[in-house]
């Protein structure tokens, strides 16, 4: 066996629709977006609803609460992993959105999360926001009730 | 081997659309690309993705940078309810081939077939030495520009054609393009001029390359009646095939391309007179050996209106007409501009199914040829026949 | 109408977590020439190739069927490379197929592979990406919450998973290709391996394999070799988006859509009592009973109950992944091309010790992307 090392650059483009949703988390805050044909909002909007094939033009601005839809706890290590393990990788449903996203929870023990946990972002420090995912620093319980399963069976 | 396939069940392309072809897409993604063209190809002849009843697409992952990169493109049509779909990671035209097949059995009248490429994310010439065989060519780095000098050069010691002949094919591709709005690159040069320029690769000069394109296009392939229902006039398939070749460039003629001409013979060129081509020669050289191979070659500079016409059509004009296209000599080659024009990697052979059909659509053209290729020194070819006329329809 | 389809030929490579012995062209080409073997012909009677495996990345080779076409004899010949994602090896069994029904072509080979070994599966599928999230699950952390999901939805009690990782193993053992020969498999050894993916632990998870798998396809007036044909009965692909809101993850309407288009070809109006067993892909354990479900054996809500009830044990009333499936050997891009060829060799009955008696007919079933690309076929021994 001879390892014959590949590397290559690439240089991303996220797009209209990812970029707008990019700058606002630079802001600090979630930015949607609503396609025009079902009403739907996306978060991260690629630029089309999925179902119907059209361009989700209007910004819609999200709350950064929202709720656990499902999750499961990460024990297996892997290269590249920027994470201690173990730790929850969950779903997370943002109020007002209708699509909920791969998202980190934090500040409870693994064993304690629960599907229809209520959860708030916790963003990094002001100066260290940039167009970048990892502005989001995780999700933390809110402590609000749990939301009732029927209210969220749909998103799973 | 089986006797050569005919098409059995009429079945035309009757829409096309394309992006406008550009060095780099800056601020779309490749959704944001596609769905555009999606909506225009089905505007076109005004339907909806509810009116075919399958989908199948061409790209490459490499190209992007990322796994499953056809998986979120798909976003751009909207399959839900979900659809029969699927994806070849090949050329566009490949992914016809698929749709038409499948449209020979009957149970589906019509098919979305679509394709993308951005070329700008990575270093092209590094991506597509990936291409090659992982265990004697791709760990040596080969770039695509170097292998089609070599192909150039073995054209040149042959003496099957010269450095004017690869620049009065780019002259006159890159002339047509003037006339197509989506081209990339287009201009009115001299041979004389593009002689001047500096070797990239020797024997190859800037202007015997294709640009570096991002692009996406996508196309309706319909079934007799559903067919003439959208197309006044549609263009239908008459006859399809491909073929492929060894991979190693050193194990062939690379002054040849039996492929091509075993594809074409499949698909029945040599039946009738053609009139019009669309042959995919990223290479300025490789059109000639193309055009040879599908016995189109040897025609002299007769190209006729559209294309313009400044220089012979192949560069093989040593070898003699087999006669099957006619003696009028009335043949246009690419009257888009071809892929000297634009290039986008994964599109560009379903391009010219599209470009082709539209001149059929048009009534420039009555019997039409488009050639679609893949792999290093035209490894692999696609031939699609395309009449104004179904015979005994 | 569509001309009529039969398997003729089948062939695959043992299956291991590294082929170091051959290189790709050597791994495909085995499998190519054991399924030439069986239908009794060699390369050159072959129309057409079609080639399929998962994302190139795998393996750092761009669009491998070009440097593969002279091991595959497909010189001179038309040949297609298929990617659906995980359901691929389904899928080009089915553009395979798709060449002889059109009548295009009359003998058609058709081949998948996966060397995973040759560079490292995890990483490629986590290229990381700038705009991405930085949390990396891998391809489990991607199905456990779905699995939590229908833990949740149907009630189903723990020891549903570990009860399908168990009976697959021990399938696996009457399987001389299979990757995991695990002699001692129970559930207590099940319950004891690490936990990955919280609810999914080691050993409800599918292995990392290389192999290839090939069929050798051909119309009706070019049957040849010594085993009977499989019959081609009915074959689908289904494709949604990977996510939109209101999607259902864990019983997704494309599954549901191609098993009922897949089951009207065929004249199958109960799964259960109509077909004679099942391989279906199930690379994480409760995929089984979801499945079940989604492929329309029992009513929603029940699949777990199937399985406990021993009815997909080879001794059962309709035995699943008698091979041993996925959760044995997972050469990624062959592992649905595996499904659809033991499903051919189970209704030839040349599946040796893991055969089902009397398999007439079966379902092969392959899923890909975020459980979104479906690509099934039954096949019987009766000419349809």
């Amino acid at each position: 066996m001879l390892d014959t090392p590949i590397h290559l650059e690439y240089t991303f483009t996220p797009g209209i629709a990812q970029s707008r949703f990019l700058r606002g988390l630079a802001e600090g805050r979630f930015v949607g977006q609503r396609c025009p044909v079902c009403g739907k909002v996306y978060i991260p909007s690629r630029g089309s609803c999925p179902v119907d094939g059209v361009p989700t033009g209007e910004d819609v601005a999200l709350s950064d609460t929202g709720i656990v839809t499902t999750y499961c706890v990460v024990n297996v290590p892997f290269a590249g992993q920027a994470i201690e393990i173990p730790y929850i990788a969950a779903q997370v449903l943002l109020d007002g959105a209708n699509i909920s996203f791969m998202g980190l929870i934090q500040g409870i023990p693994a064993t304690d999360v629960r599907m229809g946990m209520r959860v708030q972002a916790v963003w990094v420090e002001p100066d260290e926001l940039g167009p970048t995912l990892a502005s989001v620093k995780y999700f933390t319980p809110t402590g609000e009730p749990d939301a009732p399963y029927e209210t969220f069976e749909e998103y799973l | 081997m089986s006797p050569a396939p005919r098409a059995r069940r009429p079945v035309a392309v009757v829409s096309f659309a394309q992006a406008h072809n550009v060095r780099r897409e800056d601020e779309r993604n490749e959704v944001e690309m596609l769905m555009p063209v999606v909506a225009e190809v089905f505007a076109n002849i005004g339907i909806t993705k509810d009116d075919v009843g399958f989908i199948c697409s061409g790209s490459t992952d490499y190209l992007v940078g990322g796994p499953f990169s056809f998986v979120t493109a798909l976003d751009a049509v909207g399959v839900w309810p979900p659809r029969p779909e699927s994806h070849v990671e090949m050329d566009g035209a490949w992914a016809l081939y698929e749709a038409w097949v499948l449209l020979q059995e009957g149970e589906v009248d019509a098919a979305l077939v679509y394709s993308f490429g951005r070329s700008s994310p990575g270093n092209l010439a590094e991506i597509m030495a990936l291409q090659l065989d992982p265990y004697t060519l791709a760990p040596l780095w080969p770039d695509p520009v170097s292998l089609a000098a070599l192909q150039a050069r073995a054209l040149i010691d042959a003496g099957r054609a010269t450095e004017a002949d690869f620049a009065a094919v780019a002259a006159r591709n890159r002339k047509a393009a003037l006339a197509n709005p989506k081209a990339q690159v287009a201009h009115d040069r001299t041979v004389e001029e593009l002689l001047g320029e500096e070797y990239v690769v020797a024997p190859l000069r800037r202007h015997a390359l294709p640009p570096i394109t991002d692009g996406a296009a996508a196309v309706v392939l319909a079934a007799g009646d559903t067919a003439r229902r959208w197309c006044e006039r549609p263009a239908w398939i008459t006859g399809i095939d491909h073929r492929i070749e060894t991979h190693a460039p050193g194990a062939r003629d690379l002054t040849t391309s039996p492929s091509t001409a075993l594809a074409a013979e499949r698909a029945g060129v040599g039946d009738g007179p053609v009139d019009l081509a669309e042959v995919h020669a990223p290479f300025a050289s490789q059109e000639g050996i193309v055009l040879e191979a599908l016995g189109l070659g040897g025609n002299g500079g007769a190209g006729g209106a559209g294309a313009g016409s400044n220089g012979s059509n192949g560069s093989n004009g040593s070898n003699g007409s087999n006669g099957s296209n006619g003696s009028n000599g009335s043949l246009v080659v690419n009257p888009s501009g071809g892929a000297l024009a634009a290039n986008p990697i994964m599109t560009a052979g379903l391009a010219r199914i599209g470009e082709a059909a539209t001149r059929i659509w048009s009534g420039d053209s009555n019997r039409a040829v488009a050639h679609a290729t893949s792999g290093p020194c035209l490894q692999q070819n696609l031939v699609c026949v395309l009449d104004a006329a179904w015979e005994g329809a | 109408m569509a001309d009529r389809c039969a398997v003729i030929g089948v062939g695959q490579t043992h299956l291991k977590a590294k082929r170091e012995d051959v290189s790709i062209p050597g791994l495909v080409r085995e499998a190519a020439q054991r399924a030439l073997a069986d239908a009794e012909l060699t390369f050159a009677d072959i129309d057409a190739v079609v080639i399929g495996k998962a994302p190139d990345m795998f393996e750092g080779v761009m669009m491998p069927e070009l440097s593969l076409a002279a091991a595959l004899g497909a010189v001179g010949k038309p040949m297609m490379r298929v990617h659906t994602a995980g359901s691929v090896g389904g899928s080009t069994a089915l553009v395979a197929a798709h060449l002889i029904s059109s009548g295009i072509h009359r003998r058609v080979l058709t081949v998948a592979y996966e060397k995973q070994s040759d560079s490292d599966a995890m990483w490629a599928l986590s290229v990381p990406q700038p705009f991405a999230a930085p949390l990396l699950a891998g391809a489990g952390g991607y199905f456990a919450p779905h699995i939590r999901a229908y833990m949740r939805r149907s009630g189903a009690p723990e020891h549903i998973g570990r009860m399908v990782a168990v009976k697959d193993r021990r399938n696996a053992l009457k399987n001389p290709y299979a990757h995991l020969h695990l002699e001692d498999i129970d559930m207590k050894m099940v319950e004891e391996s690490i936990m990955l993916w919280d609810p999914l632990r080691y050993l409800e998870a599918c292995p990392s394999s290389d192999g290839a798998a090939a069929m050798v396809l051909a119309a009706a007036d070019a049957v040849s070799g010594s085993y009977p044909p499989a019959w081609v009965h009915g074959m689908a692909m289904r494709s949604e988006p990977t996510m939109f809101a209101g999607r259902d993850q864990v019983n997704p309407q494309a599954g549901r859509d191609c098993a009922a288009d897949v089951y009207r070809q065929a004249g199958i109006t109960d799964p259960r009592a109509d077909l004679d067993m099942a391989e279906v892909y199930v690379p994480f354990s409760w995929y089984e009973p979801m499945w079940l479900e989604n492929l329309g054996f029992c009513p929603e809500g029940e699949g777990w109950k199937l399985t406990e009830s021993g009815a997909t044990a080879l001794d059962g009333d309709i035995p699943w992944n008698a091979s041993g499936g996925v959760l044995s050997s997972n050469p990624i891009g062959a592992s649905g091309m595996l499904r659809f060829l033991e499903a051919a060799m189970q209704v030839r009955s040349q599946a040796g010790e893991h055969q089902v008696e009397g398999a007439r007919r079966a379902l092969g079933h392959a899923y890909g992307g975020g459980s979104q690309f479906f690509a099934m076929w039954v096949v019987g021994s009766d000419k349809p």
